[in-house]
């Protein structure tokens, strides 16, 4: 096998998995710590990605459309939690369910009322479009390493600020213990739209580093869902270590899946069913490595603590 | 009323539960001759509960072993122990609540009669389910409460369908999970002449933190502290034996 | 509670109502100059069955399936592929359609009812996903695009032939009646009350000797089953089948009808697909952006209506 196409869709597996972490990440914090079901989590990824882009395209600069996306998935993630959202946490998870459903219906529409059917193309910057060499005659796509090193940059932000920083710390004791967290003093309310701003900060980021690539579209965010909850319900609901690691899983499973899984089934199978059953497989994998999991660990790889 | 089914005994060797660093149930070994009726006393944070859990298989042991009936019943299910005869209640109310009390006990009338998989005729219609449901009803003294909703009844009363639901089970043995908590005293009172009428027809084990019930039915009695036994013995002998007066009684006594 | 008692119920009385429309439709429509309306109960109809299907466990049960919508398609499929390959006999379809859709259910609610909760609702969805995506890389049968069916399902019988509209409208309505009569025995017998105890409190079934995984999944197939039949109606109503019949946002809609009508009511997931559907329909042909008002509707449905119209219709009759 020609290791240079390996070794490029291990590197395009590692940069899904990275945009698959964001979500998760973001996902599984607002599960663990609020115990709320939040369906219309990809809408927030598509958000960031026209807010985002229209910023990028406005100002003529990507990067500073990233930058002052940040603050205005802030404000929007805040503003949706405390419209929409707050009266969904005492309810049990079907009406969460139910609820971000309608809201998915109604970011879409909205979207497409805003930007068109289109959807928005956001060019890269000059400086980070090409390849580069990086050692054994590979050359990579300059971009997608940037991805990768933001994704690597932001588990390792995460990592600091939920184990060692004060906000970190409210927000473990919120996760294991709601109530005594509350009879202790911690502001409740507040910590909630605070995780939940980290979340939708998250996915817009994810939405919109990835639009150089896929542009903008509406309904984007709903297939990077699926696998969302697929890799925090691999690794563990509430579990960041466990997003973390699911997500990489998951995503060099499925590029390689897809780049290589015909090949495989040569060896096993005649020409035409390897051809016609390996595009099937592959898009099924992830979930076939869910089930398989899920039958031995119905919690998960990493389950926290504090969920149920 | 019917014959006197065969007594049953319950062996439990050290027994051990952790939960991380805390060890719940710290090699507790303690044994139910058959048809006697055992009591399980201690001070909050004993391990009462996680011991009736662990006996009727809501929780996996550790370590240690389990004989019921004369056979190992460490790895059975929850259902299965249930099947073989060792049936609990619960200290915190598990009724259903959208059921009348009638159909609560049902239920598990329903479960005595083989496997459910009927799916023609409706129970509400069904005498051989309807028939013994009352009757267990009547006996626990609720039976003009029969068609009301479960979670409307009374606390008292919703203690009460707990051990209908129990009897219904088809026991030979009965572990009670603190039945008289949150009573009043005249309930009390009723609930353990209730008891008392059931001593010989079943074997016992009732896990208690009313004193006076528990000196007025209990055959013998084992104290837990922490997880472990400090003492089991005839009532008489608990209530002289000086560690337990020291670290149960005695703070009673005092206070 | 008397039967005239329950006859004013206002509940009952919608109920009844969209029944008598359903029962009429094909008569009284061309009549008033709306035709194309019968098409419209048709459909309607075909998700009722669906949606009376999903609240056997979902309503019933407990049991949250986001992919319970894979089963249309199933059915679907079973008479498109067939179909494609010359097989039109109604008999082999139908068996195809209840065989298949059975061993998916089997497999697939042995995997997800050994999870509770949000797992559940995420491993449903995520296995119904396999065979949408499966139906989309189907290329020889049109993968996204869809199967053309050329024609319905022949039963082979001179007096039954679904190519007539009116014998295939009042198969669908009559099927729709029974799939309630079913849930009904179901839902009053000991298998019904294992079921409904288990969603209730589980802890307790299995402390009184019960293990409820057997009924579950027992109850997961039949629903299966019912839904997969529905699909077999709906790919002849349609003469099309596609994989955007099994897609997840159907599933989401299947599960909003039934809470819509009422969980838990036996005619509430008709009632539910009724509204839904009348709703989506008119608000489509108002404007094209018509998600925009009904996605905010459908929330407030789940915040302030939450036991559905028999909720709301109940609560003016209440009486304690």
């Amino acid at each position: 096998m020609d290791h240079v196409l390996l070794i490029e869709q291990l590197l395009n597996g590692f940069q899904l998995g990275v945009i698959l972490f964001l979500m998760a990440a973001g996902l599984t914090l607002v599960f663990g710590i609020m115990d709320l079901v939040n369906l219309a989590h990809g809408s927030l990824f598509m958000i960031g990605a026209f807010v985002g882009g229209a910023l990028a395209l406005l100002t003529g600069s990507f990067i500073l459309g990233v930058v002052l996306m940040i603050p205005a998935m802030l404000v929007i993630g805040i503003a949706i939690e405390m419209t929409a959202l707050r009266t969904l946490y005492a309810r049990d998870h079907l009406d969460q369910v139910l609820a971000t459903f309608g809201l998915i219906l109604f970011f879409n529409e909205a979207t497409r009322l805003i930007w068109g059917p289109e959807g928005l193309v956001v060019p890269l910057p000059r400086i980070l479009d090409g390849s580069v060499e990086i050692g054994l005659g590979i050359t990579y796509p300059v971009y997608r390493i940037v991805i990768i090193a933001v994704g690597l940059a932001v588990a390792l932000g995460l990592y600091i600020l939920v184990g060692r920083t004060r906000i970190g710390m409210l927000i473990r004791a919120g996760a294991s213990n709601r109530t005594m967290a509350s009879a202790l003093g911690v502001n409740i309310p507040k910590l909630f739209s605070i995780v939940f701003g980290i979340g939708a900060v998250l996915a817009g980021l994810a939405g919109l580093i990835i639009t150089p690539i896929t542009q903008a579209q509406i309904g984007m965010g709903e297939d990077v869902l699926i696998l969302a909850f697929v890799v925090i319900v691999i690794g563990g609901i509430g579990s960041i270590r466990g997003a973390f690691i699911a997500a990489i899983v998951t995503g060099v499973i499925d590029t390689m899946g897809r780049s290589f899984l015909d090949v495989l089934l040569l060896l096993f199978l005649p020409a035409n069913a390897a051809e016609s059953a390996g595009p099937a497989l592959s898009s099924m994998l992830i979930y076939i490595l869910m089930a398989a999991i899920l039958f031995f660990k119905p919690q998960g790889l990493f389950p926290s603590k504090g969920a149920q | 009323m019917a014959e006197a089914p065969n007594m049953v005994g319950l062996k439990a060797r050290s027994l051990i539960k952790a939960f991380g660093g805390l060890m719940a149930t710290d090699n507790l070994s303690l044994e139910v001759a058959p048809g006697e009726f055992h009591a399980v006393i201690g001070p909050n944070g004993a391990g009462k509960t996680t011991l009736v859990n662990l006996l009727s298989g809501l929780l996996k042991l550790d370590a240690g072993a389990i004989t019921f009936a004369g056979r190992d019943i460490t790895r059975l299910s929850a259902p299965a122990r249930v099947k073989a005869g060792l049936v609990r209640s619960f200290q915190i109310t598990s009724i259903f609540r959208d059921f009348t009390a009638l159909e609560n006990v049902m239920l598990p009338v329903q479960a005595q009669q083989g496997h459910s998989f009927r799916f023609w005729t409706p129970v509400s219609r069904d005498a051989r389910l309807t028939a013994p449901a009352l009757e267990l009803l009547k006996r626990v003294g609720l039976g003009d409460r029969a068609d009301v909703r479960a979670g409307n009844l009374a606390y008292g009363e919703q203690r009460q369908l707990e051990i209908a639901i129990a009897l219904a089970t088809g026991p030979s043995f009965l572990l009670l999970d603190e039945p008289m908590a949150g009573m009043g005293p005249e309930e009390s009172q009723g609930l353990v002449e209730f008891l008392g009428a059931l001593k010989g027809r079943y074997t016992m084990l009732l896990v208690e933190h009313d004193m006076d019930a528990v000196f007025a039915l209990a055959d013998r009695i084992t104290v837990l502290v922490y997880g472990r036994v400090i003492a089991t013995g005839t009532p008489d002998e608990i209530r002289n034996d000086p560690e337990v007066r020291a670290a149960y009684l005695g703070e009673e006594e005092a206070a | 509670m008397s039967a005239l008692a329950n006859l004013r119920n206002p509940a009952n009385v919608f109920t009844a109502l969209v029944l008598l429309v359903f029962a009429t439709g094909p008569l009284v429509m061309p009549l008033i100059g709306e035709p194309f309306y019968v098409i419209v109960f048709a459909r309607i109809m075909v998700w009722a069955i669906a949606a009376v299907s999903l609240n056997l466990i979902m309503g019933y049960g407990g049991l949250i399936s986001f992919g319970h919508a894979v089963y249309l398609g199933l059915g679907g499929y079973a008479v498109g592929i067939l179909a494609f390959h010359g097989v039109t006999s109604g008999w082999g379809q139908l068996a195809v359609a209840v065989g298949a859709s059975a061993a998916v259910a089997l497999v697939f609610g042995a995997i997800s009812l050994r999870t509770r909760g949000v797992y559940f609702i995420m491993i449903t969805l995520a296995l119904a996903q396999m065979i949408y995506f499966l139906g989309v890389s189907a290329e020889q049968y049109g993968s996204d695009d869809g199967l053309n069916i050329l024609s319905r399902s022949d039963f082979g019988l001179t007096f039954y032939d679904l190519n007539d509209q009116a014998t295939l409208y009042y198969t669908v309505f009559f099927v729709l009646l029974a799939s309630v009569g079913v849930s009904a025995r179901l839902v009053g017998s000991r298998f019904g009350a294992v079921l409904r105890a288990a969603k209730s409190n589980d802890t307790r079934v299995e402390a009184v000797g019960v293990a409820t995984y057997r009924y579950r999944l027992t109850a997961f197939v039949i629903a299966g089953v019912m839904c997969g039949i529905a699909g077999f109606l709906q790919a002849n109503l349609e003469s099309f089948v596609s994989p955007d019949m099994m897609s997840w946002p159907r599933a989401g809609e299947l599960i909003f009808m039934v809470v819509l009508g009422g969980m838990s009511t036996l005619f509430g997931p008709v009632t539910g697909a009724f509204v839904f559907l009348m709703v989506s329909d008119t608000l489509s042909e108002w404007t094209i952006h018509w998600h925009i008002i009904f996605g905010p509707l459908l929330v407030l449905v789940v915040v302030f209506a939450r036991g559905g119209i028999a909720g709301l219709l109940n609560r003016k009759s209440a009486n304690g």
